[in-house]
């Protein structure tokens, strides 16, 4: 069987998918795409069960934060396809206030803890998750941490300022 | 006259279930980890896990870091194999900048990785053994990762959180001494593993204890997320080392041993056998050391890797980059890269995110630990107390990488 590449992979989503598929690029030879929260179900079954792509392990699923953007919150997902040896990257970006988007759970069971991680630590709330709760930080946390607004250090601290190195 | 007289009432106490504390810190939950499990007599009839015990945001601190001060965070996650996680984050952000090593580099560090990957068999292991009550085939294997210790301590001068090597290379190259110690490791280590199987493999309580216990299809383990021997050993034969060559691996001929049933008995004779290919690979990379140019031990990337010392003290240009270097100063490509290994207990993923700053705009560690674990709960129902404490031991789950 041929080894797919990257061209073949977007290709063929780009078929099905069409403009609901945007800004496809290709850092370190990853191909990275990004969706809309009302496709990623669609587009992550797609991968999925496809006979050719089988986009059948679920690498990873994290968050990241870009508070200067019009959709500052992201998701980002990893999956890997095991027979092609092929990785893709799907990127889908929502709004700050109650970020919500649909869960992967009932693709993979292991989505689960890493959904749980994300919502911990970016607030973001995955509809149709079993067990949503935070899960290494503290249940009383009132804060997502990892998002850009809380800073690691005090905010009032001076000494490290980059304006001291000339930057 | 007592006043603890026994109460008769009609409830039957074997109608009812107990909650059982299993952890936080629980000596044979080796680490961290808290599960409460509803129990009925000595069987599981659910369990939750609860983790995040030793979290010390790992990934918030390291958007406040420079790149190289990152490594001694990644030291902190799975602290049995240590030298993998630093190698792991050493290439993730050689790969942002587009550095190429040296095969010698590749070839050093295939070593180092392998005789981590080896200790970190070797105390799953040996615990399990442990946990099935031979106690003798754990202390036979420790004296060998003593020695697995010095030879880090030869390489970098630490032995658990190593911080070994540097974005670039390593700090130095291994000296003579390293190189005997590793020499001398490969030619003990042999009669002791094969006294650990003979100790274990054929042994009738210790098959009876393992086998069949937590079988795991290979269906259920990828709808898991699951990677590393634990996944080998339900018989899908996906190794990073193979699947995604880095470090030169491409170069090496060993196998990656599958098992069938995905239980414990397989669990530990994959992980055995990983030893065998890992001292296959030390071998070789030994071998082709020897054809490579001597004493390249970094590559010739001077924006990125910190010059010796002495040359900061007498050379201008070592000055200035070190400077920069240390100050963060140089910029990075604006990128994001996702970057995996094949840890000791599965795929350790890096993704990095960086804005050309000095320090990564986000960084997420994939960590199998974390992932492996997930199912642990769901897989105890209906399992012996006794059982579910063995399976625990070898999904090897590490408490530092659990909770990054």
């Amino acid at each position: 069987m041929d080894k797919l590449n990257n061209q073949a992979v977007l290709q063929k989503i780009t078929a099905r998918f069409g403009e609901r598929i945007t800004i496809a690029t290709e850092p370190a030879g990853l191909l990275t795409f990004e969706t809309s929260k009302e496709n990623i179900v669609e587009v992550l079954h797609y991968l999925k069960e496809d006979e050719e792509l089988q986009f059948n392990f679920l690498t990873d699923i994290t968050g990241i934060h870009y508070p200067e953007q019009a959709l500052p919150i992201g998701v980002v997902y990893h999956l890997h396809s095991l027979t092609n040896n092929i990785r893709i990257r799907i990127k889908v970006f929502l709004e700050a206030d109650k970020p919500t988007i649909a869960s992967a759970t009932p693709l993979w069971e292991g989505a689960n803890w890493m959904e749980r991680e994300t919502y911990d630590f970016f607030g973001i709330i995955f509809e149709g998750h079993p067990n949503l709760v935070r899960i290494l930080n503290v249940d009383d946390m009132t804060v997502f941490p990892m998002r850009k607004e809380y800073p690691l250090e005090d905010p009032n601290r001076v000494d490290k300022k980059d304006y001291f190195f000339g930057r | 006259m007592s006043h603890n007289h026994l109460v008769f009432t009609d409830n039957d106490p074997q109608n009812e279930t107990t909650t059982l504390n299993l952890g936080p810190t629980h000596p044979a939950t080796h680490g961290v980890f808290q599960n409460v499990l509803e129990m009925d007599g000595e069987r599981i009839v659910s369990g939750v896990s609860t983790i995040g015990y030793i979290h010390r945001a790992f990934e918030k601190i390291a958007e406040h870091r420079p790149f190289y001060q990152i490594t001694p965070l990644t030291d902190r996650m799975n602290y049995c194999s240590s030298p993998i996680n630093n190698m792991g984050w050493h290439m993730t952000v050689e790969k942002l900048l587009d550095i190429k090593m040296p095969k010698r580099v590749d070839y050093m560090r295939v070593i180092v990785m392998e005789l981590a990957r080896i200790s970190d068999h070797l105390i799953c292991n040996g615990i399990l053994g442990v946990d099935t009550g031979a106690f003798s085939g754990f202390l036979y294997l420790m004296e060998e990762r003593e020695h697995i210790y010095e030879v880090y301590e030869e390489i970098c001068g630490a032995r658990l959180t190593t911080n070994i090597g540097r974005i670039g290379g390593f700090e130095r190259d291994f000296n003579d001494i390293a190189f005997a110690k590793i020499r001398k490791f490969l030619k003990n280590f042999p009669p002791i593993l094969k006294q650990f199987e003979t100790l274990f493999n054929r042994n009738r309580i210790f098959i009876d204890r393992t086998s069949g216990i937590a079988a795991v299809d290979p269906e259920t383990a990828l709808n898991y997320s699951w990677s590393g021997p634990i996944l080998r050993a339900t018989g899908v034969d996906y190794d990073v080392r193979i699947n995604e060559p880095y470090s030169s691996y491409e170069d090496f001929d060993f196998e990656i041993p599958v098992g069938t049933s995905g239980d414990v008995y397989d669990r530990f004779i994959v992980r055995n056998e990983e030893m065998w290919q890992s001292l296959r690979i030390i071998e070789q990379a030994l071998q082709k050391i020897e054809k490579e140019p001597k004493g390249v031990f970094h590559a010739d990337v001077p924006e990125f890797y910190l010059p010796p010392k002495e040359e900061v003290y007498n050379n201008m240009e070592a000055l200035i980059y070190h400077f920069k270097i240390v100050m963060g100063e140089i910029d990075a490509p604006k990128k994001e890269v996702y970057h995996a290994v094949e840890g000791g207990n599965g795929e350790l993923g890096f993704y990095l995110v960086s804005d050309g700053g000095r320090s990564p705009y986000r960084l997420h560690f994939r960590r199998p630990s974390f992932i492996n674990y997930q199912m642990y709960a769901p897989m105890s129902r209906g399992m012996l107390l006794s059982d579910a404490i063995l399976n625990m031991s070898s999904l090897n789950v590490i408490a530092g990488e659990l909770d990054a």
